[in-house]
């Protein structure tokens, strides 16, 4: 491979390479400015709706590594919100084990339910995948529903303590959540990074494009699914045992309702699947916009706020539908 | 030492319901020649293709890499022992830019990303594509993306290449362009066995031609013997050779 070899000294000034060092120089600028917010919004209110979105954004990228990069799209992701959530609420408020560790486990069980899913559903193709996961959130939240062990449809109520960066709570001052959600955002921003310039985020979007023609290529489909599936699973489930610490109480409905699926998947078709920022600017816009809604046109169970949904992805699908992001990138360059 | 034959098919039959699309076909692909699979259409090269590829498991028979049964082994897994193909139908990754599909070629051999992108470049400067390699694959021209699926299925560094009518559908100057690609490709060191059915262009690249008709093999040899065997002319050339 000596041709390579010398290629890849030529490589040096490839593009390539120059266009994943400035993604990096990028991020580091923006969440900067981002975790600079605290010191200008004092607000509680809007603190609260900052920590939402962060949480959301990170969420959606957890999403978007299954549906976006992977192309399996999922309407179920509520389910391992769910439980992440449970593993972190049933762990502290049972056994008094720290969330930290709560949410981790709840990150590995959701990642061994997503790969045994996996071997059930990956069978099927686009819409039929999508309507599976659906089912089988459903069938979740009724079991939670159902499991007395876990609070059942009462919940669990974390109880009240004094503020501790160990069991997450904070009752006084909601900065500490907001750099946790924020360090969340990060990390799940990094791990799509280097997976997306790794062969696996490669060989996803391969299986994304056209599974026949990378199967023939030497790239392994089935698995490549089951991986960005734990991954993915794994993610949302952090997300969600954070969530449990920072509202303190949760029952099905607050977690595993398909409201939740759906508020997963959408902030990153609006910003743009399959991309690095898509799912943070999609939740930036979406996620103030529903808790504002909410706040001045009354409950959630008003439903406006989806239709609000609704209306922004017919807008999102009809005249952009590689999403929000894609105006901000050059045509020729390919993606941001 | 290594074996003369490349890949062997032995007894392939593929039944569809009461089709028998190949019947008991057996051939041997040699080492270093480019072998053209023809015969008109139906005749089951394509079915032929899909098995020797891995796209679909034969009803019966075997066939053998390296004197490996691979019969039931998945494409993937094929792509790895270095069998590569391409598709009738130019099947690039859309989203991505030329190099990048190369990549995903590249990266059977090159786990790491830069290394993959290394192998990618040079392989599109070699088969002429080095000037495109950010453009997106949608971008490109009919004969472009030929050229993209040949490069991709390079990258993967394969003993053997599999072309699925390449060479249709191109303008006679596209077509030469293509047969110099594909000469240059057996001078890495590559067997290639191109599936056609536009005999005409076939026969002045190819080394032996195997003709397939109606599922079974028909006969094989060297270009010339073949455009004079008797089979070949009825079946499949028609009269107007004949009388030529």
């Amino acid at each position: 491979m000596t041709d390579a070899t010398l290629s890849s000294l030529k490589l040096r000034g490839d593009a390539f390479i120059a266009k994943r060092r400035r993604q990096l120089v990028v991020a580091a600028a923006v969440f900067a400015a981002v975790a600079c917010l605290p010191l200008g919004i004092r607000d509680v209110y809007l603190q609260n709706v900052l920590i939402l979105t962060l949480l959301y954004a990170a969420v959606s990228q957890s999403w978007n590594i299954l549906g976006g990069y992977c192309g399996q799209i999922s309407l179920g992701h509520a389910l391992y919100f769910g439980i992440g959530a449970y593993a972190a609420s049933v762990l502290y408020v049972n056994y008094d084990i720290v969330p930290w560790f709560g949410m981790v486990v709840g990150g590995v069980l959701s990642a061994i339910l997503a790969v045994g899913l996996g071997f059930m559903t990956f069978r099927l193709k686009g819409h039929y995948f999508a309507i599976a996961t659906l089912v089988i959130a459903e069938i979740g939240l009724v079991l939670v529903h159902n499991w007395d062990f876990v609070g059942g449809a009462l919940g669990i109520q974390w109880p009240f303590g004094t503020d501790s960066i160990w069991t997450l709570q904070f009752a006084r001052d909601k900065v500490p959540y907001f750099y946790f959600a924020l360090g969340l955002l990060v990390v799940v921003w990094l791990v799509t990074y280097f997976i997306e310039n790794s062969r696996w985020g490669f060989w996803w979007r391969a299986v994304k494009d056209d599974p026949e023609a990378a199967e023939s290529l030497g790239v392994e489909v089935f698995r490549s699914k089951l991986a960005a599936a734990a991954v993915s699973a794994f993610f949302t489930a952090v997300g969600g045992g954070f969530y449990a610490a920072f509202v303190s109480y949760i029952d099905p409905e607050s977690v595993m309702s398909f409201r939740f699926s759906l508020l997963f998947a959408l902030p990153a078709v609006l910003g743009g699947i399959g991309t690095l920022w898509g799912a943070p600017l999609g939740a930036a816009i979406l996620i103030p916009l529903t808790e504002i809604t909410r706040s001045y046109l009354g409950g959630s169970g008003s439903g406006l706020d989806l239709i609000i949904y609704g209306a922004l992805i017919m807008v999102v699908a009809l005249a952009k539908p590689e999403g929000l992001l894609s105006l901000f990138t050059r045509k020729s360059g390919g993606k941001a | 030492m290594t074996s003369e034959i490349l890949l062997e098919t032995r007894g392939v039959t593929q039944r569809f319901g009461g089709l028998v699309a190949n019947s008991d076909v057996s051939i041997s692909i040699k080492r270093g020649e480019i072998l053209g699979l023809i015969g008109p259409n139906g005749a089951g090269k394509s079915t032929l293709f899909a098995a020797i590829s891995g796209a679909r498991v034969p009803t019966s028979g075997s066939i053998l890499f390296e004197g490996q049964d691979i019969t039931q082994m998945p494409a993937a897994e094929r792509c790895r022992l270095g069998i590569a193909r391409t598709f009738q139908v130019p099947r690039s990754f859309d989203s991505m830019s030329v190099a990048e599909n190369v990549m995903i070629g590249a990266f059977v051999r090159h786990a790491n990303a830069t290394r993959a992108r290394a192998a990618a470049l040079e392989v599109l400067d070699y088969v002429g594509l080095d000037g495109r390699a950010d453009a997106t694959a949608g971008q490109l021209t009919p004969p472009e993306k030929r050229r993209l699926e040949v490069a991709r299925a390079i990258a993967t560094e394969p003993k053997l290449l599999l072309l699925d009518e390449v060479l249709t559908g191109l303008t006679p100057s596209e077509a030469r362009l293509g047969m110099d690609l594909v000469r240059k490709v057996r001078a890495r060191g590559i067997t290639v066995v191109m599936v056609e059915h536009v005999m005409e262009i076939v026969m002045q690249l190819v080394d032996r031609a195997i003709v397939l008709n109606l599922g079974k093999l028909l006969a094989e040899g060297s270009p010339a013997e073949i455009v004079r065997n008797e089979d070949v002319i009825t079946a499949y050339l028609g009269d107007r050779h004949r009388a030529a």
